[in-house]
Protein backbone atom coordinates (compact mmCIF):
# COMPACT_ATOMS: atom_id res chain seq x y z
CA UNK A 1 0.00 0.00 0.00
CA UNK A 2 2.82 2.35 0.84
CA UNK A 3 4.76 1.31 -2.24
CA UNK A 4 1.91 1.63 -4.71
CA UNK A 5 1.55 5.42 -4.82
CA UNK A 6 5.30 5.96 -5.02
CA UNK A 7 6.27 3.61 -7.84
CA UNK A 8 4.11 4.74 -10.80
CA UNK A 9 5.82 8.13 -10.67
CA UNK A 10 6.83 8.20 -14.32
CA UNK A 11 5.58 5.00 -15.91
CA UNK A 12 1.87 5.67 -16.43
CA UNK A 13 2.76 8.98 -18.01
CA UNK A 14 3.51 7.36 -21.34
CA UNK A 15 0.28 5.37 -21.23
CA UNK A 16 -2.27 7.88 -20.00
CA UNK A 17 -0.28 11.10 -20.05
CA UNK A 18 -0.97 12.45 -23.54
CA UNK A 19 -4.68 11.67 -23.48
CA UNK A 20 -5.19 13.27 -20.10
CA UNK A 21 -3.13 16.32 -20.87
CA UNK A 22 -5.06 17.00 -24.10
CA UNK A 23 -8.33 16.70 -22.22
CA UNK A 24 -6.99 18.88 -19.43
CA UNK A 25 -5.80 21.44 -21.89
CA UNK A 26 -9.18 21.50 -23.63
CA UNK A 27 -10.84 22.01 -20.27
CA UNK A 28 -8.43 24.77 -19.37
CA UNK A 29 -9.21 26.68 -22.57
CA UNK A 30 -11.18 29.78 -21.79
CA UNK A 31 -13.54 30.59 -24.69
CA UNK A 32 -12.07 34.08 -24.70
CA UNK A 33 -8.64 32.65 -25.36
CA UNK A 34 -9.45 31.21 -28.77
CA UNK A 35 -11.74 34.02 -29.94
CA UNK A 36 -8.58 35.81 -31.08
CA UNK A 37 -7.56 32.96 -33.40
CA UNK A 38 -11.02 32.83 -34.95
CA UNK A 39 -11.02 36.60 -35.36
CA UNK A 40 -7.61 36.45 -37.01
CA UNK A 41 -8.78 33.86 -39.54
CA UNK A 42 -11.99 35.80 -40.22
CA UNK A 43 -10.10 39.02 -40.86
CA UNK A 44 -7.64 37.18 -43.12
CA UNK A 45 -10.50 35.57 -45.03
CA UNK A 46 -12.34 38.87 -45.30
CA UNK A 47 -9.38 40.67 -46.87
CA UNK A 48 -8.45 37.64 -48.97
CA UNK A 49 -11.88 37.81 -50.60
CA UNK A 50 -12.45 41.56 -50.81
CA UNK A 51 -8.86 42.41 -51.78
CA UNK A 52 -8.07 39.43 -53.98
CA UNK A 53 -7.38 41.74 -56.92
CA UNK A 54 -5.11 44.01 -54.91
CA UNK A 55 -2.48 41.39 -54.13
CA UNK A 56 -3.38 40.90 -50.47
CA UNK A 57 -2.93 37.14 -50.52
CA UNK A 58 0.48 37.09 -52.21
CA UNK A 59 3.33 35.52 -50.26
CA UNK A 60 5.22 38.74 -50.61
CA UNK A 61 2.49 40.79 -49.05
CA UNK A 62 1.92 38.36 -46.20
CA UNK A 63 5.62 38.19 -45.37
CA UNK A 64 5.70 41.95 -45.58
CA UNK A 65 2.97 42.11 -42.93
CA UNK A 66 5.02 39.96 -40.56
CA UNK A 67 8.09 42.13 -41.23
CA UNK A 68 6.21 45.30 -40.48
CA UNK A 69 4.71 43.99 -37.27
CA UNK A 70 8.03 42.66 -35.92
CA UNK A 71 8.82 45.64 -33.66
CA UNK A 72 5.23 45.65 -32.36
CA UNK A 73 5.38 41.93 -31.66
CA UNK A 74 8.69 42.25 -29.82
CA UNK A 75 7.29 44.94 -27.51
CA UNK A 76 3.96 43.12 -27.19
CA UNK A 77 5.69 39.99 -25.85
CA UNK A 78 7.22 42.05 -23.04
CA UNK A 79 3.98 43.92 -22.46
CA UNK A 80 2.23 40.60 -21.76
CA UNK A 81 4.55 40.30 -18.74
CA UNK A 82 3.94 43.89 -17.66
CA UNK A 83 0.15 43.67 -17.80
CA UNK A 84 0.19 40.21 -16.22
CA UNK A 85 2.08 41.67 -13.28
CA UNK A 86 -0.69 44.24 -12.86
CA UNK A 87 1.41 47.12 -14.19
CA UNK A 88 1.49 49.09 -17.42
CA UNK A 89 4.31 50.74 -19.36
CA UNK A 90 3.28 53.79 -21.38
CA UNK A 91 6.86 54.84 -22.07
CA UNK A 92 7.56 52.15 -24.68
CA UNK A 93 6.91 54.35 -27.72
CA UNK A 94 9.30 57.05 -26.52
CA UNK A 95 11.95 54.48 -25.62
CA UNK A 96 11.80 53.16 -29.20
CA UNK A 97 12.81 56.57 -30.55
CA UNK A 98 15.45 57.40 -27.93
CA UNK A 99 17.19 54.01 -28.17
CA UNK A 100 17.17 54.07 -31.96
CA UNK A 101 18.72 57.54 -31.98
CA UNK A 102 21.31 56.76 -29.32
CA UNK A 103 22.22 53.52 -31.09
CA UNK A 104 22.54 55.37 -34.42
CA UNK A 105 24.73 58.12 -32.99
CA UNK A 106 27.01 55.81 -31.00
CA UNK A 107 27.19 53.44 -33.97
CA UNK A 108 28.36 56.29 -36.15
CA UNK A 109 30.90 57.57 -33.60
CA UNK A 110 32.09 54.44 -31.79
CA UNK A 111 31.25 51.40 -33.84
CA UNK A 112 28.80 48.55 -34.10
CA UNK A 113 29.00 46.82 -30.75
CA UNK A 114 29.03 50.06 -28.78
CA UNK A 115 26.02 51.29 -30.75
CA UNK A 116 23.95 48.17 -30.10
CA UNK A 117 24.88 48.10 -26.43
CA UNK A 118 24.14 51.80 -26.00
CA UNK A 119 20.72 51.36 -27.60
CA UNK A 120 19.81 48.44 -25.35
CA UNK A 121 21.31 50.12 -22.27
CA UNK A 122 18.98 53.04 -22.87
CA UNK A 123 16.05 50.66 -22.49
CA UNK A 124 17.48 49.05 -19.38
CA UNK A 125 18.06 52.46 -17.82
CA UNK A 126 14.54 53.74 -18.49
CA UNK A 127 13.11 50.45 -17.21
CA UNK A 128 15.14 50.72 -14.00
CA UNK A 129 13.93 54.28 -13.44
CA UNK A 130 10.33 53.19 -13.99
CA UNK A 131 10.80 50.21 -11.68
CA UNK A 132 12.44 52.31 -8.99
CA UNK A 133 9.58 54.78 -8.84
CA UNK A 134 6.96 52.03 -8.90
CA UNK A 135 8.52 49.95 -6.13
CA UNK A 136 10.57 52.19 -3.88
CA UNK A 137 8.20 55.15 -4.01
CA UNK A 138 5.13 52.93 -4.43
CA UNK A 139 3.66 54.98 -7.26
CA UNK A 140 1.25 53.60 -9.85
CA UNK A 141 3.08 52.55 -13.00
CA UNK A 142 0.43 54.32 -15.06
CA UNK A 143 1.55 57.71 -13.74
CA UNK A 144 5.27 56.92 -13.52
CA UNK A 145 5.48 55.74 -17.12
CA UNK A 146 3.22 58.56 -18.29
CA UNK A 147 5.85 60.93 -16.89
CA UNK A 148 8.82 59.04 -18.32
CA UNK A 149 7.01 58.79 -21.65
CA UNK A 150 7.12 62.58 -21.90
CA UNK A 151 10.60 62.84 -20.45
CA UNK A 152 12.09 60.27 -22.81
CA UNK A 153 10.27 61.74 -25.82
CA UNK A 154 11.79 65.11 -24.94
CA UNK A 155 15.26 63.59 -24.69
CA UNK A 156 14.78 61.92 -28.07
CA UNK A 157 13.91 65.24 -29.62
CA UNK A 158 16.75 67.17 -28.03
CA UNK A 159 19.53 64.63 -28.42
CA UNK A 160 19.95 65.29 -32.13
CA UNK A 161 18.06 68.55 -32.27
CA UNK A 162 15.16 66.91 -34.14
CA UNK A 163 17.52 65.74 -36.87
CA UNK A 164 17.46 62.22 -38.29
CA UNK A 165 20.58 60.09 -38.13
CA UNK A 166 21.44 57.74 -41.00
CA UNK A 167 22.65 54.22 -40.30
CA UNK A 168 25.10 53.04 -42.92
CA UNK A 169 26.63 50.06 -41.15
CA UNK A 170 25.37 47.14 -43.20
CA UNK A 171 26.22 44.55 -40.59
CA UNK A 172 23.84 46.40 -38.31
CA UNK A 173 21.08 46.90 -40.86
CA UNK A 174 21.30 43.29 -42.06
CA UNK A 175 21.17 41.94 -38.53
CA UNK A 176 18.38 44.22 -37.33
CA UNK A 177 15.82 44.25 -40.04
CA UNK A 178 17.03 44.66 -43.58
CA UNK A 179 18.77 41.32 -44.11
CA UNK A 180 17.62 37.80 -44.91
CA UNK A 181 18.73 34.36 -43.86
CA UNK A 182 17.92 32.25 -46.90
CA UNK A 183 14.26 32.84 -47.64
CA UNK A 184 13.53 34.24 -44.19
CA UNK A 185 13.95 37.89 -43.27
CA UNK A 186 15.80 38.81 -40.11
CA UNK A 187 12.62 40.50 -38.87
CA UNK A 188 10.75 37.20 -39.03
CA UNK A 189 13.56 35.55 -37.11
CA UNK A 190 13.40 38.26 -34.45
CA UNK A 191 9.64 37.73 -34.25
CA UNK A 192 9.92 33.96 -33.89
CA UNK A 193 12.81 34.26 -31.44
CA UNK A 194 11.14 36.70 -29.06
CA UNK A 195 7.78 34.95 -29.15
CA UNK A 196 9.37 31.54 -28.51
CA UNK A 197 11.55 32.83 -25.69
CA UNK A 198 8.72 34.90 -24.22
CA UNK A 199 6.30 32.00 -24.33
CA UNK A 200 8.80 29.67 -22.71
CA UNK A 201 9.54 32.03 -19.84
CA UNK A 202 5.90 32.99 -19.39
CA UNK A 203 4.46 29.49 -19.37
CA UNK A 204 7.31 27.25 -18.32
CA UNK A 205 9.61 29.14 -15.98
CA UNK A 206 8.86 30.00 -12.39
CA UNK A 207 9.38 33.66 -13.24
CA UNK A 208 6.23 33.55 -15.39
CA UNK A 209 4.23 32.09 -12.52
CA UNK A 210 5.57 34.75 -10.16
CA UNK A 211 4.63 37.51 -12.60
CA UNK A 212 1.09 36.15 -12.79
CA UNK A 213 0.80 35.77 -9.02
CA UNK A 214 2.09 39.31 -8.51
CA UNK A 215 -0.58 40.74 -10.80
CA UNK A 216 -3.26 38.45 -9.48
CA UNK A 217 -2.83 38.99 -5.74
CA UNK A 218 0.32 40.83 -4.71
CA UNK A 219 -0.36 40.27 -0.99
CA UNK A 220 -0.74 36.53 -1.51
CA UNK A 221 2.38 36.45 -3.64
CA UNK A 222 4.33 38.30 -0.97
CA UNK A 223 3.33 36.02 1.91
CA UNK A 224 4.18 33.07 -0.34
CA UNK A 225 7.75 34.31 -0.50
CA UNK A 226 7.61 35.75 -4.03
CA UNK A 227 9.71 38.89 -4.32
CA UNK A 228 6.97 41.10 -5.63
CA UNK A 229 9.02 44.28 -6.02
CA UNK A 230 11.82 42.52 -7.80
CA UNK A 231 9.27 41.00 -10.15
CA UNK A 232 7.79 44.42 -10.90
CA UNK A 233 11.19 45.95 -11.63
CA UNK A 234 12.03 42.97 -13.82
CA UNK A 235 8.95 43.30 -16.03
CA UNK A 236 9.42 47.05 -16.42
CA UNK A 237 13.07 46.58 -17.39
CA UNK A 238 12.00 43.81 -19.75
CA UNK A 239 9.47 46.02 -21.48
CA UNK A 240 11.75 49.03 -21.89
CA UNK A 241 14.53 46.76 -23.16
CA UNK A 242 12.13 45.17 -25.65
CA UNK A 243 11.17 48.68 -26.78
CA UNK A 244 14.88 49.45 -27.22
CA UNK A 245 15.28 46.31 -29.33
CA UNK A 246 12.29 47.39 -31.40
CA UNK A 247 14.06 50.73 -31.87
CA UNK A 248 17.09 48.88 -33.25
CA UNK A 249 14.81 46.92 -35.59
CA UNK A 250 13.29 50.15 -36.92
CA UNK A 251 16.73 51.70 -37.34
CA UNK A 252 17.91 48.57 -39.17
CA UNK A 253 14.91 48.39 -41.45
CA UNK A 254 14.73 52.11 -42.25
CA UNK A 255 18.54 52.49 -42.18
CA UNK A 256 18.24 55.49 -39.97
CA UNK A 257 16.64 56.85 -36.83
CA UNK A 258 14.51 59.83 -35.96
CA UNK A 259 12.55 61.07 -32.97
CA UNK A 260 9.28 60.03 -34.56
CA UNK A 261 9.98 56.30 -34.53
CA UNK A 262 7.56 54.33 -32.41
CA UNK A 263 5.20 57.26 -31.94
CA UNK A 264 2.14 55.16 -32.80
CA UNK A 265 3.37 51.96 -31.19
CA UNK A 266 1.74 52.32 -27.77
CA UNK A 267 -1.79 52.00 -29.14
CA UNK A 268 -0.77 49.12 -31.41
CA UNK A 269 1.04 47.21 -28.67
CA UNK A 270 -1.67 47.56 -26.03
CA UNK A 271 -4.28 46.61 -28.64
CA UNK A 272 -2.31 43.58 -29.75
CA UNK A 273 -1.79 42.36 -26.20
CA UNK A 274 -5.37 42.92 -25.03
CA UNK A 275 -6.85 41.47 -28.22
CA UNK A 276 -4.53 38.53 -27.64
CA UNK A 277 -6.32 37.72 -24.40
CA UNK A 278 -4.08 39.28 -21.75
CA UNK A 279 -6.00 40.68 -18.85
CA UNK A 280 -5.46 44.41 -18.42
CA UNK A 281 -5.51 44.12 -14.63
CA UNK A 282 -3.07 41.30 -14.25
CA UNK A 283 -3.14 37.61 -13.44
CA UNK A 284 -3.63 36.06 -16.86
CA UNK A 285 -2.43 36.41 -20.40
CA UNK A 286 -0.88 34.80 -23.44
CA UNK A 287 2.30 35.46 -25.39
CA UNK A 288 1.14 33.55 -28.46
CA UNK A 289 -2.14 35.46 -28.24
CA UNK A 290 -0.17 38.71 -28.31
CA UNK A 291 1.58 37.56 -31.49
CA UNK A 292 -1.80 36.89 -33.10
CA UNK A 293 -3.07 40.23 -31.82
CA UNK A 294 -0.07 41.94 -33.34
CA UNK A 295 -0.63 40.16 -36.65
CA UNK A 296 -4.29 41.19 -36.57
CA UNK A 297 -3.21 44.82 -36.21
CA UNK A 298 -0.74 44.33 -39.07
CA UNK A 299 -3.22 42.62 -41.36
CA UNK A 300 -5.80 45.28 -40.64
CA UNK A 301 -3.31 48.03 -41.34
CA UNK A 302 -2.17 46.39 -44.57
CA UNK A 303 -5.67 45.55 -45.76
CA UNK A 304 -6.93 49.05 -45.07
CA UNK A 305 -4.03 50.57 -47.00
CA UNK A 306 -4.70 48.26 -49.94
CA UNK A 307 -8.36 49.21 -49.69
CA UNK A 308 -7.29 52.81 -50.06
CA UNK A 309 -7.90 54.19 -46.57
CA UNK A 310 -5.83 57.16 -45.44
CA UNK A 311 -3.54 57.11 -42.43
CA UNK A 312 -6.08 58.96 -40.32
CA UNK A 313 -8.82 56.55 -41.30
CA UNK A 314 -6.57 53.64 -40.28
CA UNK A 315 -6.06 55.21 -36.89
CA UNK A 316 -9.82 55.39 -36.50
CA UNK A 317 -10.15 51.74 -37.51
CA UNK A 318 -7.49 50.73 -34.96
CA UNK A 319 -9.29 52.64 -32.23
CA UNK A 320 -12.59 50.99 -33.10
CA UNK A 321 -10.96 47.57 -33.07
CA UNK A 322 -9.44 48.17 -29.65
CA UNK A 323 -12.82 49.28 -28.30
CA UNK A 324 -14.38 46.16 -29.75
CA UNK A 325 -11.67 43.97 -28.29
CA UNK A 326 -11.87 45.39 -24.79
CA UNK A 327 -15.63 45.17 -24.72
CA UNK A 328 -15.36 41.52 -25.67
CA UNK A 329 -12.55 40.61 -23.30
CA UNK A 330 -13.05 42.82 -20.26
CA UNK A 331 -16.70 41.98 -19.84
CA UNK A 332 -16.08 39.88 -16.77
CA UNK A 333 -18.97 38.73 -14.65
CA UNK A 334 -19.00 40.62 -11.38
CA UNK A 335 -19.41 38.40 -8.32
CA UNK B 1 5.10 15.91 31.17
CA UNK B 2 7.31 18.87 32.03
CA UNK B 3 10.27 17.19 30.33
CA UNK B 4 8.81 17.64 26.86
CA UNK B 5 10.04 20.83 25.18
CA UNK B 6 7.05 22.66 23.72
CA UNK B 7 7.02 23.00 19.95
CA UNK B 8 6.38 26.71 20.11
CA UNK B 9 6.82 29.04 23.05
CA UNK B 10 5.50 32.58 23.00
CA UNK B 11 7.52 34.20 25.78
CA UNK B 12 6.44 37.52 27.26
CA UNK B 13 5.53 39.04 23.92
CA UNK B 14 4.61 42.71 23.76
CA UNK B 15 3.60 44.60 20.64
CA UNK B 16 3.04 48.30 20.22
CA UNK B 17 1.79 50.06 17.12
CA UNK B 18 2.88 53.64 17.53
CA UNK B 19 1.51 54.36 20.98
CA UNK B 20 -1.13 51.62 20.94
CA UNK B 21 -0.31 48.53 22.96
CA UNK B 22 -1.82 45.61 21.03
CA UNK B 23 -0.25 42.83 23.10
CA UNK B 24 1.54 42.70 26.43
CA UNK B 25 3.10 39.92 28.43
CA UNK B 26 1.61 37.15 26.33
CA UNK B 27 3.00 33.73 27.16
CA UNK B 28 1.77 30.54 25.54
CA UNK B 29 3.18 27.08 24.83
CA UNK B 30 1.97 24.82 22.06
CA UNK B 31 2.87 21.12 22.00
CA UNK B 32 3.25 18.98 18.89
CA UNK B 33 -0.06 17.72 17.51
CA UNK B 34 -2.07 20.04 19.73
CA UNK B 35 -4.90 22.35 18.70
CA UNK B 36 -4.91 25.59 20.67
CA UNK B 37 -7.75 28.05 20.17
CA UNK B 38 -7.12 31.75 20.56
CA UNK B 39 -10.22 33.66 21.62
CA UNK B 40 -11.03 37.19 22.67
CA UNK B 41 -13.13 40.19 21.76
CA UNK B 42 -12.58 42.38 18.72
CA UNK B 43 -9.26 44.16 19.05
CA UNK B 44 -8.05 41.79 21.77
CA UNK B 45 -4.84 41.17 19.81
CA UNK B 46 -5.49 37.72 18.32
CA UNK B 47 -4.53 38.60 14.75
CA UNK B 48 -1.52 40.51 16.01
CA UNK B 49 -0.23 37.44 17.84
CA UNK B 50 -0.81 35.28 14.77
CA UNK B 51 1.07 37.78 12.60
CA UNK B 52 4.00 37.88 15.00
CA UNK B 53 4.39 34.10 14.83
CA UNK B 54 3.90 34.30 11.05
CA UNK B 55 6.78 36.77 10.70
CA UNK B 56 4.54 39.59 9.46
CA UNK B 57 5.05 41.71 12.59
CA UNK B 58 8.02 41.74 14.94
CA UNK B 59 7.43 41.84 18.70
CA UNK B 60 8.38 45.05 20.49
CA UNK B 61 9.54 42.92 23.39
CA UNK B 62 9.68 39.23 24.30
CA UNK B 63 10.55 36.33 22.04
CA UNK B 64 9.38 33.26 20.17
CA UNK B 65 11.09 29.91 20.78
CA UNK B 66 10.84 26.89 18.54
CA UNK B 67 11.67 23.61 20.27
CA UNK B 68 13.40 25.60 22.95
CA UNK B 69 15.53 27.73 20.61
CA UNK B 70 14.85 31.47 20.35
CA UNK B 71 14.21 32.41 16.70
CA UNK B 72 13.99 35.69 14.81
CA UNK B 73 10.98 35.73 12.52
CA UNK B 74 11.56 38.90 10.54
CA UNK B 75 9.64 37.98 7.40
CA UNK B 76 6.95 35.46 6.41
CA UNK B 77 9.72 33.60 4.61
CA UNK B 78 11.60 33.15 7.91
CA UNK B 79 8.53 31.61 9.50
CA UNK B 80 7.92 29.34 6.54
CA UNK B 81 11.49 28.16 6.68
CA UNK B 82 10.89 27.19 10.29
CA UNK B 83 7.94 25.06 9.23
CA UNK B 84 5.17 27.51 10.12
CA UNK B 85 2.33 28.08 7.65
CA UNK B 86 -0.63 30.45 7.83
CA UNK B 87 -4.21 30.14 6.61
CA UNK B 88 -5.52 33.66 6.19
CA UNK B 89 -9.20 34.42 6.14
CA UNK B 90 -9.18 35.60 2.54
CA UNK B 91 -5.76 36.93 1.76
CA UNK B 92 -3.63 34.29 0.28
CA UNK B 93 -4.97 32.70 -2.90
CA UNK B 94 -4.30 33.97 -6.40
CA UNK B 95 -7.75 33.96 -7.98
CA UNK B 96 -6.94 33.59 -11.66
CA UNK B 97 -4.51 30.73 -11.13
CA UNK B 98 -5.30 27.02 -10.94
CA UNK B 99 -5.50 25.15 -7.65
CA UNK B 100 -2.16 23.40 -8.14
CA UNK B 101 -0.33 26.67 -8.79
CA UNK B 102 -1.71 28.07 -5.56
CA UNK B 103 -0.66 24.94 -3.75
CA UNK B 104 2.91 25.50 -4.94
CA UNK B 105 2.90 29.33 -5.03
CA UNK B 106 6.47 30.54 -4.59
CA UNK B 107 7.71 26.94 -4.40
CA UNK B 108 6.92 25.65 -7.87
CA UNK B 109 8.38 22.30 -8.88
CA UNK B 110 10.80 22.36 -11.81
CA UNK B 111 12.46 19.63 -13.81
CA UNK B 112 15.01 19.15 -16.55
CA UNK B 113 18.02 21.20 -17.57
CA UNK B 114 15.82 24.13 -18.64
CA UNK B 115 14.17 24.15 -15.22
CA UNK B 116 10.72 23.93 -16.75
CA UNK B 117 7.87 24.07 -14.31
CA UNK B 118 6.54 20.58 -13.70
CA UNK B 119 2.84 21.34 -14.07
CA UNK B 120 1.81 17.71 -14.32
CA UNK B 121 3.82 16.84 -11.23
CA UNK B 122 2.30 19.71 -9.26
CA UNK B 123 -1.21 18.80 -10.37
CA UNK B 124 -0.65 15.18 -9.39
CA UNK B 125 0.71 15.97 -5.94
CA UNK B 126 -2.12 18.41 -5.42
CA UNK B 127 -4.69 15.78 -6.33
CA UNK B 128 -3.13 13.34 -3.87
CA UNK B 129 -3.17 15.84 -1.04
CA UNK B 130 -6.72 16.98 -1.74
CA UNK B 131 -7.81 13.34 -1.75
CA UNK B 132 -6.08 12.63 1.55
CA UNK B 133 -7.75 15.58 3.26
CA UNK B 134 -10.99 14.97 1.36
CA UNK B 135 -11.07 18.50 -0.03
CA UNK B 136 -13.51 18.28 -2.92
CA UNK B 137 -12.68 20.44 -5.90
CA UNK B 138 -13.54 19.59 -9.53
CA UNK B 139 -9.89 19.27 -10.51
CA UNK B 140 -6.45 20.41 -9.36
CA UNK B 141 -6.43 22.42 -12.60
CA UNK B 142 -9.63 24.29 -11.70
CA UNK B 143 -9.25 28.05 -11.42
CA UNK B 144 -9.65 29.39 -7.86
CA UNK B 145 -12.15 32.01 -9.04
CA UNK B 146 -14.57 29.20 -9.96
CA UNK B 147 -14.52 27.61 -6.49
CA UNK B 148 -16.83 28.21 -3.53
CA UNK B 149 -15.57 29.89 -0.37
CA UNK B 150 -15.38 26.55 1.41
CA UNK B 151 -13.46 24.94 -1.41
CA UNK B 152 -11.01 27.84 -1.42
CA UNK B 153 -10.42 27.57 2.29
CA UNK B 154 -9.99 23.82 1.80
CA UNK B 155 -7.27 24.55 -0.73
CA UNK B 156 -5.59 27.03 1.62
CA UNK B 157 -5.65 24.52 4.47
CA UNK B 158 -4.37 21.74 2.24
CA UNK B 159 -1.51 24.01 1.20
CA UNK B 160 -0.63 24.78 4.80
CA UNK B 161 -0.79 21.08 5.69
CA UNK B 162 1.49 20.23 2.83
CA UNK B 163 4.20 22.73 3.72
CA UNK B 164 3.95 23.10 7.50
CA UNK B 165 6.51 20.94 9.25
CA UNK B 166 5.61 22.26 12.67
CA UNK B 167 2.69 24.61 13.07
CA UNK B 168 -0.32 25.89 11.19
CA UNK B 169 -1.75 29.28 12.13
CA UNK B 170 -5.38 29.97 11.22
CA UNK B 171 -7.02 33.36 11.63
CA UNK B 172 -10.80 32.93 11.51
CA UNK B 173 -10.64 30.32 8.74
CA UNK B 174 -14.41 29.89 8.59
CA UNK B 175 -15.55 33.47 9.23
CA UNK B 176 -16.68 33.93 5.63
CA UNK B 177 -18.37 30.54 5.30
CA UNK B 178 -21.91 29.23 5.69
CA UNK B 179 -22.89 26.48 8.11
CA UNK B 180 -22.33 23.56 5.78
CA UNK B 181 -19.04 24.79 4.40
CA UNK B 182 -17.86 25.53 7.93
CA UNK B 183 -18.60 21.92 8.83
CA UNK B 184 -16.58 20.68 5.86
CA UNK B 185 -13.64 22.92 6.70
CA UNK B 186 -13.70 21.78 10.33
CA UNK B 187 -13.47 18.18 9.15
CA UNK B 188 -10.47 19.11 7.05
CA UNK B 189 -8.85 20.82 10.03
CA UNK B 190 -9.33 17.68 12.14
CA UNK B 191 -7.78 15.52 9.44
CA UNK B 192 -4.88 17.90 9.33
CA UNK B 193 -4.44 17.60 13.08
CA UNK B 194 -4.48 13.82 12.72
CA UNK B 195 -1.43 14.22 10.51
CA UNK B 196 0.42 15.60 13.52
CA UNK B 197 0.48 19.30 12.82
CA UNK B 198 0.15 21.66 15.76
CA UNK B 199 -2.57 24.22 15.16
CA UNK B 200 -3.20 27.68 16.58
CA UNK B 201 -6.64 28.78 15.52
CA UNK B 202 -8.45 32.09 16.04
CA UNK B 203 -12.21 31.84 16.14
CA UNK B 204 -15.16 33.89 17.31
CA UNK B 205 -17.38 30.81 17.39
CA UNK B 206 -17.19 29.16 20.80
CA UNK B 207 -19.00 26.10 19.45
CA UNK B 208 -16.24 25.72 16.92
CA UNK B 209 -13.58 26.26 19.55
CA UNK B 210 -15.06 23.48 21.68
CA UNK B 211 -15.37 21.16 18.69
CA UNK B 212 -11.77 21.58 17.55
CA UNK B 213 -9.41 22.55 20.34
CA UNK B 214 -7.46 20.82 23.09
CA UNK B 215 -6.80 24.03 24.97
CA UNK B 216 -8.18 27.54 24.87
CA UNK B 217 -6.11 30.69 25.30
CA UNK B 218 -8.08 33.82 26.14
CA UNK B 219 -6.83 37.32 25.33
CA UNK B 220 -8.41 40.44 26.73
CA UNK B 221 -7.22 43.86 25.61
CA UNK B 222 -3.86 42.50 24.61
CA UNK B 223 -3.29 40.51 27.79
CA UNK B 224 -3.39 36.77 28.18
CA UNK B 225 -5.98 36.20 30.90
CA UNK B 226 -5.91 32.42 31.06
CA UNK B 227 -5.39 29.13 29.32
CA UNK B 228 -7.93 26.34 29.92
CA UNK B 229 -8.02 22.70 28.94
CA UNK B 230 -11.06 22.45 26.70
CA UNK B 231 -12.47 19.32 28.33
CA UNK B 232 -12.28 20.93 31.75
CA UNK B 233 -14.07 24.17 31.03
CA UNK B 234 -17.34 25.36 29.51
CA UNK B 235 -18.71 28.17 27.41
CA UNK B 236 -19.80 30.26 30.36
CA UNK B 237 -16.35 30.28 31.90
CA UNK B 238 -14.71 31.22 28.60
CA UNK B 239 -17.25 33.97 27.94
CA UNK B 240 -16.66 35.46 31.36
CA UNK B 241 -12.91 35.38 30.76
CA UNK B 242 -13.34 37.08 27.39
CA UNK B 243 -15.53 39.82 28.77
CA UNK B 244 -13.96 40.10 32.20
CA UNK B 245 -17.42 39.92 33.81
CA UNK B 246 -18.51 37.31 36.24
N1 LIG C 1 -0.99 47.35 11.69
C1 LIG C 1 -1.53 47.95 12.76
N2 LIG C 1 -1.27 49.26 13.02
C2 LIG C 1 -1.79 49.85 14.09
N3 LIG C 1 -2.59 49.25 14.98
C3 LIG C 1 -2.89 47.97 14.79
C4 LIG C 1 -2.38 47.25 13.66
N4 LIG C 1 -2.85 45.98 13.71
C5 LIG C 1 -3.61 45.91 14.81
N5 LIG C 1 -3.64 47.09 15.47
C6 LIG C 1 -4.35 47.35 16.72
O1 LIG C 1 -4.00 46.37 17.63
C7 LIG C 1 -5.11 45.96 18.39
C8 LIG C 1 -5.34 44.46 18.26
O2 LIG C 1 -5.77 44.18 16.91
P1 LIG C 1 -5.98 42.72 16.35
O3 LIG C 1 -6.24 42.85 14.90
O4 LIG C 1 -4.86 41.87 16.76
O5 LIG C 1 -7.30 42.27 17.09
P2 LIG C 1 -8.12 40.93 16.93
O6 LIG C 1 -8.16 40.27 18.26
O7 LIG C 1 -7.62 40.13 15.79
O8 LIG C 1 -9.57 41.50 16.61
P3 LIG C 1 -10.71 40.93 15.64
O9 LIG C 1 -11.46 39.91 16.43
O10 LIG C 1 -11.55 42.12 15.38
O11 LIG C 1 -10.05 40.39 14.43
C9 LIG C 1 -6.28 46.80 17.91
O12 LIG C 1 -6.41 47.90 18.77
C10 LIG C 1 -5.85 47.25 16.56
O13 LIG C 1 -6.42 48.48 16.23
MG1 LIG D 1 -8.38 39.57 13.86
Amino acid sequence: MSVAPASPERTPKAATGPKRSVAARARALDPRSYVVYVAFLLILAFFAITLSDDGFLTTNNLLNIVDQTAPITVIAVATVFVLSAGEIDLSIGSVVALSALIAAVVLRDAGLVAGVLAGLATGVAVGLVNGLFVTVFRLPSFLVTLATMGLVAGLARSITDLKSVAVTNFTFTDFFGSGDLGPVSSLILWTIGTVALGHFVYRHRRFGAHVLATGDNAAAARVSGIRVNRTKVAVLVLSATAAALAGLLYAGRLQGANYNLGSSDLLLVISAVVIGGTRLFGGSGSVVGALIGSLIMGVLNNGLILAGLSASEQLIAQGVLLLLAISLTLREPKA
Amino acid sequence: MAAVTPLVQVDGVRKEFGGVVALQGVTLDIDPGEVVALVGDNGAGKSTLIKIIAGVHQPTDGQILLEGEPVRLNTPTDSRQHGIEVVYQDLALADQQPVYMNMFLGRELVRGPLRRMDRDGMAKETQQLLDELDVRVPSPRAIIRDLSGGQRQGVAIARATHWAQRLVLMDEPTAALGVQETGRVEEIILRMRDRGRAILIVSHSLDQVFRLSDRICVLRRGEQVGIKTTSETDGDEIVSMITGLR
